[in-house]
């Protein structure tokens, strides 16, 4: 218990120690002010979000090939943690993006992709809800992510190839655009730090998942008595 | 004698409870085998493993006898007809004669709908179908590829006395043409009365067979506890 | 090659099967219609709107139609459990999934080729010095859209609340389709019309993508 709860500890006071770096090391950006900071939060969130959905992806495959119960309990773990992580980056920009920008939203192919995939993850864990049978349950989710996963680079193209027409504020940069080098190595930091929480919280939904699934069949196996 | 079907060792679990459990059975060529056993200890299952629909959990299923994985193609007729309702008696045999490759498919169903006598009605629609004729056209269809192996779920279901009797005599005529049969059954009867071998299912495991001495009687005739 | 011939067998039937009742073919053209007429009442555009907006309303109606249109696909197998008479007949279960395909795009173009007319009337755009061009765009959308469309509709076929999944499930994957047919068609059908071969070219990646995922993943779907 005190070793679980050894990644978990990690994983908080990196995540306290990046925000500190955010705060008092990192430089204050000239155009946006102290405002900007958020960035590397937000963006390192952002990366933690779709690599757990990577992972989610990975699972499906293994499951579909394998067939083993723990691959589907890694996929919706990960797919659970990466929809928490996308979900507080797709409200916490537009917050602050209004008073940094003037506008909530626009629809470039970053901020569209990750709306997009934030659905089609919404989706997937209804999918899941609405099939009763675990087996298939996982075959038919995990088809059905595997799918969305190749959907979303087609989005992305789709997006950024036809509907940046009109001027579009490039809302907090990419990671490499010009970060000066105590920015950057913040910024990595952050990006760490999210994703060790990540983790930590992907394994503990991971045998949260495991437990029910196991209390779930000694149900069954009791009633069927 | 040759096997024409061999299980070994199959499992078959549902939402984690066993609906087959480590079921061996060797089925020799030209026997006709009754299945018996209470609804819901596995007769559904294990013939739907028998036909490949189902996917076992663990074990193999092998057809030794078998030069091609298309011979290995049983015949099954299952609970639903299994043809379509909207078209009609001739479209639906001729439609899976073609799938199956088989020679002069629209011969083959003409000759198929005269041995089931149903010839008369070919141009109606199956869904004006009796009862007794959909056990026909299902059993038609079962036979387009003429299957060395053929498997019946509860055939007798639903037959008038003047159907029952068709069904025991085309049975008995396909035994007797070295056709290998595996029959689910409740209870004595005429048709009961063909099998060779009789096998008795209980939880999903085989609890008598004849082959291990019990009387074709005994198996066929046992209720309750 | 036995998956060829399967095919055209299969999508015989389904074709077959539809053009006697025509009961999809009918509900799909008038849902198209009907979706078409509300987006007026609801957005009363002017003449230059209409020509800017008037496309990407078309293939959202087809988008929408075309959820509805997919949900009998595959359940209309379960009736008297035909799904597993076609998977004992076939050699290869794309066999399947190919046949449903090609006829839920047929039936999608040939409700869309009705509603043109209307939706030039409507919307005041001319189609027809571009119909060649249109054609394409409309042929290769309406396959993105029937083979994503397929492929759950297998999938909400086993789930509950089907009726609901089903677009659920399958407008988001089609963003990528509705963007770009969308655009494409716009600039087809401006007064200067200009034929944007690197959307053609998108839809058709599109289109492959799905496909490969559904020839590697789909006996699973049917799979028990």
């Amino acid at each position: 218990m005190a070793k679980r709860m050894l990644l978990g500890a990690v994983a908080v006071l990196l995540v306290i120690a990046s925000a500190y770096a955010s705060f008092y090391i990192a430089p204050i950006e000239r155009t946006m002010g102290a405002l900007q900071k958020i960035f590397y939060f937000h963006a390192a969130s952002a990366w933690a979000g779709m690599d757990a959905f990577f992972v989610c992806f990975v699972a499906n495959l293994l499951y579909v090939w394998k067939r083993k119960a723990s691959y589907d309990w890694l996929a919706v773990s990960a797919a659970e943690v990466g929809l928490a992580f996308t979900t507080v980056v797709l409200i916490t920009g537009p917050i602050w993006a209004k008073p940094a920008w003037g506008i909530y939203w626009t629809w470039d192919a970053r901020l569209t992709s990750t709306f997009v995939l934030w659905l089609l993850y919404v989706s997937y864990l209804l999918l899941r809800s609405l099939i009763e049978e675990p087996d298939r349950r996982a075959l038919l989710s995990s088809i059905f992510g595997i799918f969305a996963f190749l959907d979303v680079p087609l989005v992305y193209g789709s997006i950024r190839w036809w509907r940046t027409q009109h001027p579009q504020p490039v809302i907090m940069g990419g990671p490499g655009s010009g970060l000066e080098p105590t920015m950057a190595r913040v910024f990595f930091f952050s990006v760490l730090a999210m994703h060790v929480l990540m983790i930590f919280l992907i394994r503990e939904r991971y045998l949260l998942e495991q437990t029910s699934s196991e209390v779930e069949l000694l149900q069954r196996e009791a009633e069927a008595v | 004698m040759p096997t024409a079907l061999r299980f070994e060792n199959i499992d078959k679990r549902y939402e984690g409870l066993y609906a087959l459990r480590g079921i061996s059975l060797e089925i020799a060529a030209g026997e006709c085998v009754a299945l018996a056993g209470r609804n819901g200890s596995g007769k559904t299952t294990l013939l739907r493993v028998a036909s490949r629909l189902v996917r076992p959990s663990a074990g193999t299923l092998s057809f030794p006898e078998a030069a091609t994985p298309s011979a290995a193609r049983c015949g099954y007729v299952a609970h639903s007809t299994m043809v379509y309702d909207e078209l009609t008696a001739e479209e639906n045999l001729v439609l899976f004669a073609r799938l199956q490759n088989v020679e002069q498919p629209a011969a083959r169903a003409e000759g198929l709908l005269r041995e089931v006598g149903l010839y008369d009605r070919r141009s109606s629609l199956v869904q004006t179908f009796s009862r007794g004729m959909r056990q026909r056209i299902a059993i038609a269809r079962a036979l387009l590829h003429q299957p060395s192996i053929l498997l019946l779920d509860e055939p007798a279901t639903g037959l008038d006395p003047h159907g029952f009797s068709w069904l025991a005599q085309s049975l008995r005529n396909l035994s007797a043409s070295g056709c290998t049969i595996v029959m689910s059954l409740h209870g004595e009867s005429e048709i009961s009365a063909l099998a060779t071998r009789a096998v008795r299912l209980d939880a999903g495991k085989v609890v008598a067979d004849t082959k291990s001495g019990a009387s074709l009687h005994s198996i066929l005739s046992f209720e309750g506890a | 090659m036995s998956l060829l011939s399967n095919t055209a067998v299969l999508l015989g039937k389904e074709l077959r099967t539809e053009f006697r009742s025509r009961e999809l073919l009918t509900t799909t053209a008038v849902f198209i219609l009907v979706v078409l007429i509300m987006f007026s009442f609801a957005i009363n555009p002017t003449a230059e709107e209409s020509r800017a907006f008037g496309p990407g309303l078309l293939w959202l109606a087809i988008l929408f139609a075309a959820s509805l249109m997919l949900q009998p696909c595959f359940l209309r197998e379960q009736t008297n459990d035909t799904l597993s008479s076609l998977r004992l007949a076939v050699s290869d279960p794309f066999a399947i999934f190919l046949a449903k395909l090609a006829a839920n795009t047929f039936f999608l173009l040939l409700t869309e080729l009705l509603m043109l007319p209307f939706f030039a009337v409507f919307y005041n755009i001319p189609v027809l010095p571009q119909l060649p061009y249109l054609l394409l765009i409309l042929f290769l959308g309406s396959l993105g859209v029937s083979v994503a469309g397929t492929a759950l509709s297998a999938i909400s076929a086993q789930a509950r609340m089907r009726e609901l999944l089903l677009p659920l499930l399958l407008l988001p994957i089609l963003t990528p389709i509705l963007v770009v047919s969308a655009i494409v068609t716009v600039k087809l059908l401006d007064r200067d019309p200009v034929v944007e071969w690197k959307g053609i070219g998108f839809l058709a990646l599109f289109d492959v993508v799905f496909l490969t995922a559904l020839w590697l993943f789909g006996e699973y779907l049917l799979e028990e």
